[in-house]
């Protein structure tokens, strides 16, 4: 479980997070969702450490982050695994190096048990034969594919994934939740997608938020979302003409 | 901020910049590898430029040392005498720096700099990974091990240069220009110039590394970075060059 209590983030007079307090259920895939500019990405920096808070505390658990020295931050992060929105794959290595890194920075594995680790990951995201490729040669879903493989070659707690369906077509943004759904389940992490894709809020968000004006206001389940009743929330979700027109049919 | 407080607050956050770099190793083994990567990358990558500029700079103050002694009162081993000296005391470790400066210094800026802009020092950061010191440190020693070693195969290669331009030219002789880089020769001049060139090495991998770390925005903040450690290494390499000039010779 991971809780957030009352958090509050400023850029010089702009406030971006006002009295944030949620709890993200173990075990799920939460989705924090909300237009540009809604401070989502803030908070998702906020609970991994790469942003400080002005005040307020992550609960991973008992444990409050927020108290840990950068020593403690850093032997604790190694619980953390983070798909970032662009993949921030290491440019400068292999499919195969960018996942092996986590591995043999952290691990005591065998490099034999490290290259079973790797092809096993790769197989969990349908890479297979992508070993030898650099970033720079493989599509935009494929770097996704590789960052998922690399978030969870360490075997992560928490999964934190920032907007993982920009700038991919429907089908791989439905494969890619889909890989989001099933890691998730399969090593029993707690996930946390930041998105403003109602395709991934249907199909994958166990436990929804909804941040507008750096605020929480909403909160329920997939289900729940599309029938309802706060103004700010269907006005983001029925923003699109398509949207709009499936509900009146 | 005014700028005395801009530097003053550069000067601090770079403190603490040297602070994480130099903190202890997640894994030896991991930035040993990243230590050779970067010796290839870095030193050895630029052996190529440092033999091309010595070759042709030893040549130039050669002949411009024969045409600047043209008087019957002084012999003609002088030639060789001022060029081995120049070469040794300051063409080698303060020009060639600075031409490395440039090369390495912007490489190193602009690598971190678009890491930072594209998330990679983060993804780094989550992993647990102290990110300022993986990246850094493997440069520094890098650097530091190294670029004696390319200022030593410059100081060769310049009077190298300097002989057989000096001689094709017919501004010197072959053995009155080997009699003068063999005369009077003082060993301190090469310690002096190894001890600068460590210093400076020290200044350009770190600087720049500190300016692409702390890089924000997109590609034109990556080239700012890229300019700024570039213009800042090469005005710190001419205030040590002073300072360690005035402590060592003087």
């Amino acid at each position: 479980m991971i809780e957030l209590r009352n958090i509050n983030k400023s850029f010089g007079t702009k406030q971006v997070l006002q009295n944030i307090n949620i709890t993200l259920e173990a075990g799920k895939c939460n989705l924090i969702i909300g237009g540009s500019g809604g401070g989502k990405s803030v908070m998702l920096k906020c609970m991994v450490g790469l942003l400080e808070p002005d005040n307020g505390a992550v609960y991973y658990g008992d444990t409050n982050f927020s108290e840990l020295n950068i020593k403690q931050r850093k032997t604790f992060s190694r619980e953390f695994g983070m798909l970032f929105q662009g993949s921030a794959l290491f440019d400068s290595q292999t499919v195969e190096e960018n996942i092996r890194f986590p591995l043999e920075m952290f691990s005591t594995m065998t490099p034999n048990e490290i290259k079973d680790r790797v092809n096993f990951c790769l197989d969990k995201v349908n890479l297979v034969n992508a070993n030898k490729l650099y970033p720079s040669e493989i599509s935009g879903g494929m770097k996704k594919r590789v960052a998922i493989a690399r978030a969870i070659a360490v075997n992560p707690k928490y999964l934190f994934c920032d907007e993982p369906n920009s700038g991919l077509d429907p089908h791989t943004s439905t494969v890619i939740d889909e890989l989001i759904r099933s890691v998730t389940e399969e090593f029993k992490m707690t996930t946390v997608v930041i998105t403003h894709d109602m395709n991934s809020v249907i199909e994958i968000g166990d436990n929804i938020t909804y941040l507008y004006q750096g605020q929480v206001w909403w909160q329920g389940h997939n289900h729940q979302v599309l029938d309802t009743t706060n103004k700010e929330l269907y006005d983001f979700i029925y923003a699109s003409k398509l949207l709009k027109s499936l509900k009146k049919v | 901020m005014s700028t005395l407080s801009t530097y003053l607050y550069n000067i601090g956050k770079y403190g603490i910049f040297m602070k994480r770099v130099f903190s202890k190793p997640e894994k030896w083994g991991m930035y040993q590898r990243q230590f050779f990567i970067e010796v290839d990358s870095l030193a050895l990558g630029s052996l190529g430029i440092v033999a091309f500029i010595s070759i042709f700079m030893g040549a130039v103050i050669t002949l411009q040392s024969a045409f600047g002694f043209e008087s019957p009162w002084i012999p003609l081993y002088a030639v060789g005498v001022a060029s081995r000296d120049t070469i040794i005391l300051e063409l080698s470790p303060t020009i060639i720096s600075l031409i490395l400066a440039g090369k390495v210094g912007s490489s190193i800026a602009s690598e971190m700099g678009t890491m930072r802009v594209s998330e990679q020092l983060d993804a780094l950061e989550i992993m647990g990974v102290n990110s300022a010191a993986y990246m850094t440190l493997p440069k520094i020693l890098a650097c530091a091990f190294m670029f004696p070693f390319l200022i030593t195969i410059s100081m060769f290669l310049a009077i190298l240069g300097g002989w057989i331009f000096g001689v094709l030219s017919g501004a010197v002789s072959s053995y009155e220009y080997i009699y003068g880089i063999t005369t009077d020769f003082r060993v301190f001049n090469v310690y002096y110039a190894l001890i600068k060139s460590f210093v400076f090495a020290f200044l350009i991998s770190s600087v720049s590394a500190f300016y692409g770390y702390y890089t924000s925005g997109g590609a034109i903040e990556v080239a700012q970075s890229s300019t700024k450690a570039v213009v800042y290494t090469s005005v710190l390499i001419l205030v040590f060059n002073y300072i360690l000039t005035q402590l060592l010779l003087v």
